[in-house]
């Protein structure tokens, strides 16, 4: 995992903005090549947002976009459905993991080298 | 625009039961315009878009418009069916050259592709009444942009009705896809034989009536 470098976006950090900043916060971290991870996840709204302003920044040759993993993964939860396990009130947020395209594929090979390194960040 | 425009919409809601705008969401390649392509065919419309084994073939939206679905109960719907751009969180060009198509031109599909994603989000928010969401039945559900899609979709109470199509493929699943989504209606189809596609008309008549 040499050069691969990760911020975590804390709830505190995140919760006072608009889904408008949080995409524009996460995209602007991404494009410099650096992987995000959002303690609480995003909303469908933020997540509608994020793809809008994801496709306004794509320029051929330089940032081709991105890629988003939740943990844990959706197949592994129970309940009813996806969505409303994923972001309903009563259930626990999912760690979201946002890289540049094609960097993502080198933690999805190694999923717990994320959650070892979140769990020596959050104590 | 304006007066006429009105008029057409007080007219239509007069003379027809409901008219509603279906999108035919979904990630590239799952056979979206191939669908638009059969429900035009179908119910006596045309439509334009190109069905292609490259993605992002459809980067802007295909209208059918003016369709009366009629369900084997004899319940009918009039429908406006829009064909949009697959949905994607990336988009490289480089993809594209694989297909033999060359750079400066991969490089236009590009930026073509990415606007329509965007337009296709806009939509959602704004000029869509449902949704078809298609899935290949022989992919995995749980990608990321299914789940975000139909999240966004059920966030904005749009209903939705799910196609897991290419039933034809040995290695298709649709019963993996109603596991992962068993809130909404999941119809198996395939829309290069048409298995199944009187069931699927007959959910878009339940679901978007
Ligand atoms: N095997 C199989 N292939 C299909 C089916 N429907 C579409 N396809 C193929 O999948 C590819 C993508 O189809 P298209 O309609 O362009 O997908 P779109 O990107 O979602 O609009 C094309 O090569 C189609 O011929 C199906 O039911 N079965
Ligand atoms: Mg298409």
């Amino acid at each position: 995992m040499d050069g691969v470098r990760i911020d975590l976006i804390s709830q505190d950090r995140f919760v006072m903005l608009s889904a408008h900043e949080k995409a524009a916060l996460v995209l602007s971290i991404v494009r410099s090549g650096t992987i995000v991870i959002l303690e609480n996840g995003l909303t469908p709204e933020e997540q509608a947002e994020l793809i809008e302003m994801t496709m306004s920044e794509i320029m051929p040759g330089e940032f081709s976009g991105i890629e988003i993993e939740t943990y844990p993964a959706p197949s592994k939860v129970r309940g009813k459905g996806v969505f409303s396990r994923l972001l309903g009130q009563d259930n626990p947020p999912r760690l979201t993991v946002i890289g540049p395209a094609n960097q993502i594929k080198t933690i999805r090979k190694d999923p717990d080298m994320i959650s070892a390194w979140v769990s020596s960040q959050i104590e | 625009m304006g007066f006429g425009e009105s008029i057409t919409r007080v007219l239509n809601r007069l003379f027809y039961k409901k008219h509603v705008r279906i999108g035919i969401y979904g990630p590239p390649n799952a056979g979206k315009t191939t669908l638009a392509t059969r429900i035009a065919r179908d119910w006596g419309a045309t439509s334009e878009g190109k069905i292609s084994p490259i993605p992002h073939e459809t980067r802007s939206a295909g209208k059918v418009e003016n369709l009366e679905i009629i369900a084997g109960n004899g319940h009918s719907v009039t429908l406006d069916i829009v064909d949009t751009p697959g949905v994607a969180t990336k988009v490289d060009y480089a993809e594209f050259m694989e297909y033999g198509i060359g750079k400066e031109e991969a490089i236009a599909r590009a930026r073509e592709a990415t606007e329509g994603v965007a337009e296709a989000m806009h939509w959602l928010r704004e000029d869509i009444d449902g949704v078809i969401y298609m899935m290949d039945a022989a992919e995995d559900p749980f990608m990321q942009v299914n789940i975000m899609m139909i999240g966004i979709i059920e966030s904005r109470n749009l209903p939705v009705l799910i196609a897991a199509n290419k039933i034809d493929l040995p290695d298709a699943n649709p019963q993996h896809i109603k596991r992962a989504f068993p809130q909404h209606p999941v119809i198996p189809i395939s829309c290069r034989d048409g298995t199944r596609i009187d069931e699927l008309y007959d959910a878009i008549v339940q679901t978007f009536r």
